[in-house]
């Protein structure tokens, strides 16, 4: 809020600075869907104390349901993003993997005992750990295709796609598991005594361990120029190929975090409908924080970004009370008004335009 | 059309029927040895004509999903545009008191809007078709419930009449158990699934427009220098695609006569999943019409052997459908690979 506000001041040249940049897509849509629920109904943002029924206090309000909701969709679009990257393809397969991870997860817990277990029949820490390692082989298998076979991703994870829901019903014998312990609710719902919703917490934490490695190690590096030339990376002494299947396995690690939040959030698991679309909207975010689907640069921020983007509008039209079967087609309209915004032909004319009707002004400022 | 040019050689035509040679080879296998091995349904002509059947819309879908392939494209909105298209012929003819013909030109008009504007948005634009074609989809999605979100069968007499028509093909009927002859069919819409498929291979193998196609697909750059206007043939590709999912919503919508938001969901996929097996890639520049049509074939094949060996649990039909994919990308992949390192 307080960068935007600095922009308020000298609005002319930090506009033509903010327009370049990448993150000024998600940002000025971000805004816009602020200042609609600031004219249409302030209460948007008020956020009251409350109590669950177990009578622990939680934080309630639109803004903490958009911050929850968007958790999956944050932690998926960080995977997505450098899949996006570096193979210039995406990973269409995420929302039938996270079935996968929840279909695990619970057969881990379930254990021997059957269906609806009283106690959990193994720690939650050894389930998880478990799903990441199948996650990840599932993503290894993608990398694999990609990378080595030289089959485009959205081809490639359109084997998952098909079959991903399927192994998950196969994996539990199609049964629908119950756990019964409150303590796995913690990771989709609320710790006791924390008002935060804990998906908050786990989605920061995810921010935190990319925003470290993109730091101090040279994977962003390595991801962007095998996206921009994978022949040139080669030829720097860079395994494009290794590159690109790392990629792959670390969005299977972002799936099975997810997996982990969606199937907590029930205790229960649908295996066709968890998780359902989601992989569509993990790649609106990384289109919408201006990222190019071909491969090459990307902007972590931006793709975070716009997940909450995706997150808060769909929250603003619930609000609006579309019904959940028509709310496609409204996300739709925005989803094209904003792309055709960003697109670089657009943005050129409007920049020719902005430059005629400001002339000198926009200039001397900057 | 290979051997006698011998320059066409280089530009990679021959992958494309290298391919085509691949699916038809397999398809037949499956069929023969399903012929063989699991007999009775799939003795019969009729089993084969009921694929055809029940595939004539997802045919009419793949074409149109080859043909953006071809340029290097993709829409995924094809699926959801059929409901679409159900769903507003359905009310048309229910609610109000449509005729055939009028349903008729809906469906194509909502067909060729969806084409001029996500193709403009495609080409002139220059916006990703995969993020063009995923806004098409929530689209036709949000607005198929916005049109009417309940599921109803249609009760218009002259549609129920249209809808009633069998093709018989002779020679091919089979005496059932009781002894009584029953002919063979076919439904209208598989006349023009095929109708078009021979138009479209034509179109593609032998028009100017089919052959820019493959050369934007192919490379963009070298199509730019050789005078191709590039956009426009971006603009014709995904208008095609999109009007072919139009007439493809109503051959569905005339197979199963009714209206729902659920109708043909997937069917995207499946036609990608067909253009694969048709020896199509996704990169561009390489594919085949008839390739297509044995790819829907072969998948719908598969499908079948499937439910006949008698595997009911509903898992077992997508995880064989994935494992079909990926061994047809593999051999693609291989073969190419081996192809290219040979040069």
């Amino acid at each position: 809020m307080a960068k935007n506000l600095k922009n308020g001041k000298s609005i002319g040249s930090m506009l033509i600075g903010l327009f370049r940049q990448q993150i000024f897509i998600p940002i000025a849509a971000l805004m816009i869907l602020v200042i609609f629920n600031l004219i249409a109904d302030p209460s948007f943002f008020k956020i009251t104390m409350g109590q669950n029924n177990a009578g622990d206090p939680i934080l309630s309000g639109y803004l903490v349901t958009i911050l929850n909701n968007a958790s999956e969709l944050a932690i998926l679009a960080i995977g997505m993003t450098l899949v996006t990257a570096a193979s210039g393809g995406q990973d269409i397969s995420v929302g039938a993997t996270i079935a996968i991870a929840g279909s695990v997860i619970l057969r881990i817990l379930c254990g021997a005992a059957g269906p609806r277990p009283e106690t959990m029949q193994a720690p939650i820490f050894v389930a998880f750990l478990v799903a990441c390692v199948v996650t990840m082989l599932f993503g290894a298998f993608n990398g694999a295709l990609v990378a080595y076979f030289k089959i485009q991703p959205m081809v490639a994870t359109l084997i998952m796609f098909t079959a991903g829901r399927s192994i998950a019903a196969w994996i539990n014998n199609n049964q629908l598991p119950v756990i019964k312990d409150v303590s796995f609710g913690y990771f989709g719902n609320y710790i006791p005594g924390i008002p935060v919703p804990t998906p908050v917490f786990i989605a920061i934490l995810c921010m935190i361990i990319i925003a470290l490695v993109l730091k101090f190690t040279n994977l962003g590096l390595y991801v962007q120029a095998v996206g921009i030339n994978s022949h040139s990376s080669r030829l720097n002494g860079l395994n494009p190929e290794l590159i690109k299947f790392v990629t792959y396995v670390i969005m299977g690690l972002c799936v099975a975090v997810a997996g982990l939040i969606k199937v907590s959030r029930i205790s229960t698991i649908n295996y066709s409908v968890i998780a359902k679309d989601i992989e569509m909207d993990a790649i609106l975010a990384v289109a919408l924080g201006g990222n190019a689907l071909g491969g090459g640069k990307f902007s972590m921020t931006a793709s975070i970004l716009g997940a909450y983007v995706i997150q808060f509008l769909t929250t603003t039209l619930y609000k609006f009370e579309v019904p959940s079967d028509a709310l496609p087609a409204y996300k739709a309209i925005v989803v094209i008004i904003l792309v055709v915004m960003s697109a670089p032909i657009v943005r050129e004319k409007m920049g020719k335009l902005w430059k005629k009707i400001a002339p000198k002004k926009a200039v001397k400022e900057a | 059309m290979t051997n006698k040019n011998p320059l066409k050689k280089k530009v990679g035509i021959s992958d494309t029927n290298l391919l085509l040679v691949i699916t038809i080879a397999v398809f037949l296998v499956m069929y023969i040895s399903a012929v063989l091995f699991l007999g009775s349904g799939f003795t019969k002509p009729q089993t084969f004509f009921n694929i055809l059947n029940d595939n004539a819309a997802l045919i009419i879908l793949s074409c149109g999903m080859s043909i953006v392939m071809i340029t290097g494209g993709i829409d995924i909105s094809v699926g959801t545009l059929t409901a679409l298209v159900c769903m507003s012929c359905a009310v048309h003819l229910d609610y109000q008191g449509g005729s055939v013909l009028t349903a008729m030109l809906l469906a194509l008009g909502i067909g060729v809007a969806f084409g001029l504007v996500q193709g403009y948005l495609v080409a002139y634009l220059e916006i990703q078709p995969f993020i063009v074609s995923l806004a098409g989809m929530f689209f036709a999605k949000g607005m198929t419930t916005i049109v009417n979100s309940t599921q109803f069968n249609v009760a218009h007499e002259g549609f129920k009449a249209l809808k009633a028509i069998r093709i018989y093909v002779p020679f091919m009927g089979a005496v059932n158990k009781k002894g009584v002859y029953v002919p063979a069919y076919i439904e209208p819409g598989v006349v023009v699934a095929l109708l078009l498929v021979v138009l479209l291979f034509v179109l593609l193998k032998w028009s100017k427009t089919g052959r820019n196609f493959y050369a934007v697909g192919g490379n963009l750059n070298s199509a730019t220098m050789l005078g191709i206007n590039v956009k426009r043939t971006k603009f014709i590709a995904h208008m095609l695609c999109s009007t072919l999912a139009g007439i493809g919503g109503f051959v569905y919508f005339m197979h199963v006569g009714s209206g729902s938001v659920s109708h043909a969901a997937g069917a995207e996929m499946n036609a990608i999943a067909s253009s694969i097996i048709g020896g199509t890639m996704l990169s561009g520049g390489v594919g085949n019409i008839a390739g297509t049509f044995f790819g829907v074939l072969s998948l719908s094949t598969i499908k079948n052997i499937v439910s006949s060996l008698g595997l009911d649990e509903a898992w077992w039909t997508n995880i064989t459908v994935a494992a079909m994919i990926c061994l047809f990308l593999l051999v693609q992949s291989l073969v190419l690979l081996r192809k290219n390192k040979k040069k």
